[in-house]
């Protein structure tokens, strides 16, 4: 029969099988994939991590930019000697947007007999992917989180009750909660960005509000062109330019959830 | 009716009491715990739920189980459940209370716990989840009264009853099947992402629930005045019989597809629950108790001398109970997050203040059991005078 999936919709619409969000139960991400199809002009935020550029130092770099500026927790060093944890407590309540790990733990799954050498215990610099399909907003009760437009996975710190299904949903860890109250341990507070209460889930997101006023995310910023940004239905995006440029990797493609994190090895 | 709960020997309100001083202790640790966060729990990161979730899992299998009374009653007619489904009603009215209790001491912002009314969010499971068990409490707490109220009176029960009686029929394996739907769905976490989750779960609360019931129906015997009957016991032996048996078939079901398949990312949770993986596996030898005591349990129940001795019977269903209690209680939560999704073993353990506060709501539910248990036996007991 030939239906295409817009008239599909309508047809759905006027059924009335409750709009937009009773779909979503039946067709998990189609309406998203939809709306993404009729605005292929509009932006889509991607990042390109360049594996040759990026030495520990230049990650540990970004990993700084990004934390400070978003008032983000240091447990493993806090900022009082007398706050200092156990390495259990550390352990469980770390609070990561963007962080480093191995190849074997970033890439599960991609393990070969004979690997290029040069991948073992390779840092990648690893942070929320910014999913086309993302399973956190999908499974998320209250829309705490949910998929702007543009492609990017926001967090609503004031809406979210703390029941921490988006950290079960998303296979890429790249979500944290706030186990106690996360402002002790921050060292020096930039008044300019808000800080977290505690019982609330948060993560990268990917640095929304310097987009707003035409800047970078902090993380590229920082990295020194070892990250490229930018709009990935711009044909003559740096982001294009690269994807075109080189193969790239990306973390558990066959999840369905398309990470928007692109990795050139 | 409720006037009944008023009333009652020196042993009852020795019970009470002691409940409802567990509970309150429950309650103050539970006061920290809203003060510092979640902290005070062993959560981490990685095994972002613990055992809150876990013990309202299981007990959303004992709330569901009622309908293994409630159906045989309705629909086949079968006389003889009529002295105990009241007793199953009412045991899935304190087993939903304990979920929701669960469900609110594991949110992170309670205080915000309405806005998964305020925006209502269907493609979330959580959000039927919360439907569905609130339906049940009601449909349970509804029908349960008016039937025991009509039996009091000596009158049939009202006419508008049947339709929610029939509803609260399928409504039960819902409320288990959208509560393994929150685990089955998650890419990613290997140990959970089986068709089979739901009626695994089916299967073990057919047997968890009907052997809880059978307990109760035996301490009810013994101390009070009303007898459940032992040929009504007798039907829930057999009905625990078959759905352990089947909930050992399901377990091996799993085995077959993972171990067969050779899939690393569903093998390892399988490794690190049952061998250990990196090193670590605390949970190892309590998940070969509850394996092993699951089938040994099984077999003993086909045994129809094991099964009529009520003693042995009694000592049956306890193992039945610990071991699927152990198999989702700490097993299916701390399982389905270790290994994590970067493959790093992190453990969980639930911590004193966890314990102390799960004590308090498991105490909150008995207490809610014993006041609508002694309301049903009062009268029962009134009604044979």
């Amino acid at each position: 029969m030939g239906i295409n999936r817009r008239d599909f919709l309508k047809l759905a619409g006027l059924l009335g099988l409750g709009g937009k969000a009773a779909f979503e139960l039946v067709l998990p991400g189609e309406v998203e994939a939809a709306v993404a199809k009729t605005q292929a002009t509009g932006t889509r935020w991607a990042l390109v991590v360049d594996m040759r550029k990026l030495t520990d130092k230049v990650a540990a770099r970004c990993i700084e930019a990004c934390h400070s500026l978003h008032n983000v927790p240091n447990y493993l060093e806090p900022p009082d000697p007398k706050l200092a944890l156990s390495e259990d407590l550390k352990n469980r309540w770390q609070i990561k947007w963007i962080w480093s790990d191995v190849y074997e733990h970033a890439f599960v799954g991609f393990e070969q007999d004979h690997q290029w050498d040069k991948l073992k215990g390779m840092n990648f610099l690893l942070l929320c992917n910014h999913c086309e399909n993302p399973p956190c907003v999908r499974v998320c009760p209250t829309q705490a989180t949910y998929r702007r437009p543009d492609g990017i996975v926001m967090m609503d710190m004031h809406r979210c009750i703390g029941c921490r299904f988006c950290m079960a949903g998303c296979p890429y860890a790249a979500r944290s909660f706030n186990w106690r109250d996360p402002r002790p341990y921050i060292a020096k507070i930039n008044p300019n960005y808000p800080t977290r209460e505690i019982g609330v889930v948060e993560k990268c997101l990917l640095c929304e509000e310097r987009l707003a006023q035409g800047q970078q995310p902090a993380c590229v910023e920082a990295s020194g062109g070892a990250l490229i940004f930018g709009n990935l239905n711009e044909e003559n995006s740096p982001v294009r330019a690269a994807l075109r440029a080189h193969y790239t990797i990306r973390r558990k493609p066959y999840l369905g959830t398309n990470p928007q994190v692109y990795y050139i090895v | 009716m409720l006037e009944n709960a008023f009333v009652g020997t020196r042993r009852y309100f020795t019970l009470l009491a002691v409940l409802a001083t567990l509970s309150a202790v429950g309650f103050l640790v539970y006061l920290k715990q809203l003060s510092f966060g979640l902290g005070i729990t062993g959560m981490s990161r990685d095994v972002s739920w613990g055992f809150y979730i876990a013990q309202f899992t299981y007990l959303v299998g004992v709330a569901a189980s009622a309908v293994m009374v409630v159906l045989p009653y309705y629909l086949h007619d079968y006389k003889a459940f009529g002295r105990v489904t009241i007793l199953g009603e009412f045991l899935a009215v304190a087993a939903v209370t304990m979920c929701l209790l669960f469900i609110i001491v594991d949110l992170g912002r309670p205080d915000r716990l309405f806005n998964v009314l305020k925006y209502p969010t269907p493609n979330s499971v959580l959000f039927w989840d919360m439907i569905v068990l609130n339906g049940y409490l009601f449909l349970n707490l509804v029908c349960g009264w008016f039937v025991l109220e009509a039996e009091r009176n000596q009158v049939p029960p009202p006419k508008w009853l049947k339709p929610l009686i029939l509803l609260s029929i399928p409504w039960a394996p819902s409320i288990h099947t959208v509560t393994a739907f929150l685990y089955a769905g998650l890419p990613g976490r290997g140990y959970w992402l089986t068709a089979i989750m739901a009626p695994r779960f089916l299967s073990s609360a057919f047997a968890a629930g009907p052997a809880l019931l059978i307990l109760l129906a035996l301490l009810v015997r013994r101390y009070t005045k009303f007898d459940p009957g032992r040929e009504q016991i007798q039907t829930l032996a057999k009905i625990v019989t078959y759905a352990i048996l089947v909930n050992v078939f399901f377990f091996f079901c799993e085995v077959f597809t993972v171990f067969y398949s050779r899939i690393p990312e569903h093998m390892d949770h399988f490794y690190y629950l049952f061998y250990g993986l990196q090193g670590k596996g605390w949970l190892v030898p309590w998940m070969w108790f509850s394996i092993v005591g699951m089938c040994i349990a099984a077999l003993l129940m086909v045994s129809p001398k094991i099964r009529q001795n009520e003693t042995t019977l009694a000592l049956t269903c306890g193992l039945i109970i610990i071991t699927t209690y152990i198999d989702k209680g700490l097993g299916l939560i701390s399982g389905g997050f270790v290994p994590n999704p970067l493959h790093q073993v992190n453990e969980y353990v639930p911590t004193v203040p966890e314990i102390i506060i799960t004590l308090g709501v498991w105490a909150t539910g008995f207490l809610i059991l014993t006041i609508l248990y002694k309301v049903a036996v009062s009268v029962k007991e009134e009604i044979r005078a």
